[in-house]
């Protein structure tokens, strides 16, 4: 019984081949990166193409910095700060209502509740052309509030923190905080933020990766003179499509951030996503 | 769980209030309010900021595409004009073509892929399980931008690796951005790079939840590996393969950066419009041409009623496949 059991369960080398493949596939556009941001222009030229990294990124990089068609170090900035105020408000707004939608009790809860759960079906580019003529008249076209604001609160957040909230935290818990006289927000602050860190880091890391990465609306709405690492490094591309190992530079140093952030919470990263394929 | 910090109530400092009662009769009060309105107050940022930001303006451009609407300018009432136009606009219905053809050759091959390799991360002596799950959803955290500059690099036309290894199989220098086809290929390589080990996991996850003593007993029949594929495995991941492939029909009907960039910036997506996508139509009409925003508003909500009918007609395919 127990080997028929293991032989229904055991790994043919053929899977591992299949798997380690499919892994360098995956890995290998990071690995030309490197390759092509750290070789010199000329040797991009040559047949057979590149395949090991070169000396040259110091090179490359410095003829980044120096020219101003995109900004780079502007862009670098400004989407450290726009990625970091997005993180922090989306958990703390999330994590407040999904508090109140999963342990409080309040007329008009479930509908509201719906409300959210429906406006996460909606494609994001419904409202773009509008959005663009309210930062106009907002005086924000160009400006950081433009692609910070709308996005400090998430309804994917909102919800993934009521569904975590609703299981992590026990009414008692709740109950023994309002017999020691403790405020609602008080026992939010004290007793359910803590109790909801495991997912409040996921929803961060998600968050903070998503805003790192968003294109099109800063595309829209900024400029090259105050770009995020994005749209910098679009028209930085646009410019300099023929010098190939300096936009490699700038696209290697700006993708690594999120590698880092990937290796050392990847698992959480993954975890995270994996659990909320099952419940949706 | 320590609550010390919890048990301080705000207790009035300064002077002594006239009766313990009337004081009580507050602190009640104020618990009063505080258990029956402050829940509005937690969730009202959500609801204040996604209406300004999210709702309002989604209201807006079904109201901008019954105008002729110039962001700059005026714009006058013309009914359902915008929506006519659309249907004999020939370069709306190419755009359509192409959302469709590269959607097609991204999600196809991407579920298929996923399908397998899902099948095979899901054994339960496999080695290496977080590594090779970690090492295949690592493109799904590069940006689009990114991805999209490699893989411009990549499908180069003269010093490209791609049409490097093509020459070995005696394929001659394929010009990626030049005709339809290539260029729908290229675009959904990049799609492709970036979504198979998002939608693996995902299937990954439906596959952990089908009880392993159903293999078991289907082992003990005597089916083989592929049979339990079919009998078991597909029939069971069945509500999450729905979730992807809705997830990659609104992804898919909205592509826009890869596209883009493939075509280094302009809107138009190639010189005779091989690769412009709905998404960028509506750009180009919308946001590049501001004074035919009303226009660019139908085609928003256009990708939005396509989004909408796929998804219903997911359901109906599968639901109708399962009988």
């Amino acid at each position: 019984m127990i080997s028929a059991s293991q032989r229904l369960w055991r790994t043919s080398p053929l899977t591992y081949i299949a798997l380690v493949l499919a892994a360098l596939l995956s890995i290998y556009p990071f690995y030309y990166m490197v390759v092509i941001g750290t070789r010199t222009l000329d040797s991009i030229n040559d047949v057979p193409p590149p395949l090991t990294p070169g000396g040259a990124f110091g090179d490359n990089f410095d003829r980044v910095l120096a020219n101003d068609a995109a900004n780079f170090v502007t862009g670098l900035i400004n989407s450290i700060i726009v990625s970091s105020v997005v993180t922090v408000s989306v958990v703390l707004t999330g994590s407040l209502a999904g508090f109140a939608f999963a342990k409080l009790r309040f007329r008009g809860r479930n509908i509201l509740l719906l409300a959210i759960i429906v406006t996460m079906m909606i494609p994001t580019q419904m409202g773009l052309i509008p959005l663009w003529g309210m930062m106009q008249t907002l005086g924000w076209y160009d400006t950081l509030y433009a692609v910070t604001v709308p996005f400090l609160v998430s309804a994917f957040g909102v919800f993934m923190m009521r569904q975590y909230a609703s299981q992590a935290i026990s009414d008692e818990l709740i109950e023994a905080g309002r017999v020691d006289g403790a405020s609602t927000f008080r026992i939010y602050w004290n007793i359910v933020l803590p109790a909801l860190r495991p997912a409040a880091a996921v929803l961060g890391l998600l968050t903070f990766m998503e805003t790192w990465n968003s294109f099109l609306w800063p595309y829209a709405i900024l400029t090259p003179e105050n770009p995020t690492l994005q749209v910098s490094l679009s028209f930085l591309s646009y410019a300099y499509y023929t010098d190939y190992s300096q936009v490699f530079a700038a696209t290697a140093v700006g993708t690594l951030p999120l590698v880092v952030v990937f290796i050392l919470f990847g698992r959480q990263i993954i975890g995270g996503i994996m659990e909320g394929a099952v419940k949706s | 769980m320590s609550l010390s910090a919890t048990t301080a109530p705000p207790s009035p400092a300064a002077p002594p209030p006239p009766d313990a009662a009337s004081r009580r009769r507050r602190g009640y009060l104020l618990n009063h309010l505080d258990l029956k309105y402050s829940p509005y107050l937690y969730i009202a940022p959500f609801f204040l900021i996604f209406g300004s930001f999210g709702l309002y303006p989604m209201l807006r451009t079904a109201w901008m595409s019954l105008h002729d609407w110039d962001m700059i300018g005026d714009h006058s009432f013309i009914g359902i004009d915008n929506y006519t136009r659309l249907l004999s606009d020939e370069y709306f219905w190419n755009a359509l073509v192409n959302t469709f053809g590269i959607f097609a050759l991204s999600t196809i091959p991407q579920l298929l892929l996923a399908l397998f390799l899902a099948n095979l991360l899901n054994r339960t002596l496999l080695r290496a399980k977080t590594f090779f799950r970690m090492a295949i959803f690592i493109p799904n955290v590069v940006s689009v931008a990114a991805v999209a500059i490699v893989f411009g690099m990549l499908f180069q036309r003269e010093f490209g690796l791609i049409n490097w290894l093509l020459s070995f199989v005696g394929i001659d220098q394929v010009d990626w951005d030049g005709q339809r086809w290539s260029s729908w290929t290229a675009i959904a390589s990049m799609v492709n790079w970036r979504w198979t080990g998002y939608n693996t996991l995902i299937l990954l996850a439906g596959m952990q939840a089908i009880p392993k003593d159903l293999y078991e007993a289907a082992a003990i029949d005597g089916a083989g590996p592929w049979r339990q594929f079919w009998r078991i495995t597909l029939p069971m991941v069945r509500p999450t393969l729905i979730f992807v492939v809705i997830l990659s029909t609104i992804g898919g009907m909205q592509l826009f950066t890869e596209p883009l960039l493939f075509g280094n910036g302009r809107i138009l997506g190639g010189n005779q419009r091989e690769f412009q996508t709905l998404a960028m139509y509506m750009y180009e009409m919308g946001i590049e041409n501001l004074n035919s925003a009303g226009y660019g508003a139908a085609v928003a909500w256009a990708i939005f009623v396509i989004i909408v009918l796929m998804s219903l007609l997911n359901f109906v395919l599968v639901r109708r496949s399962a009988k």
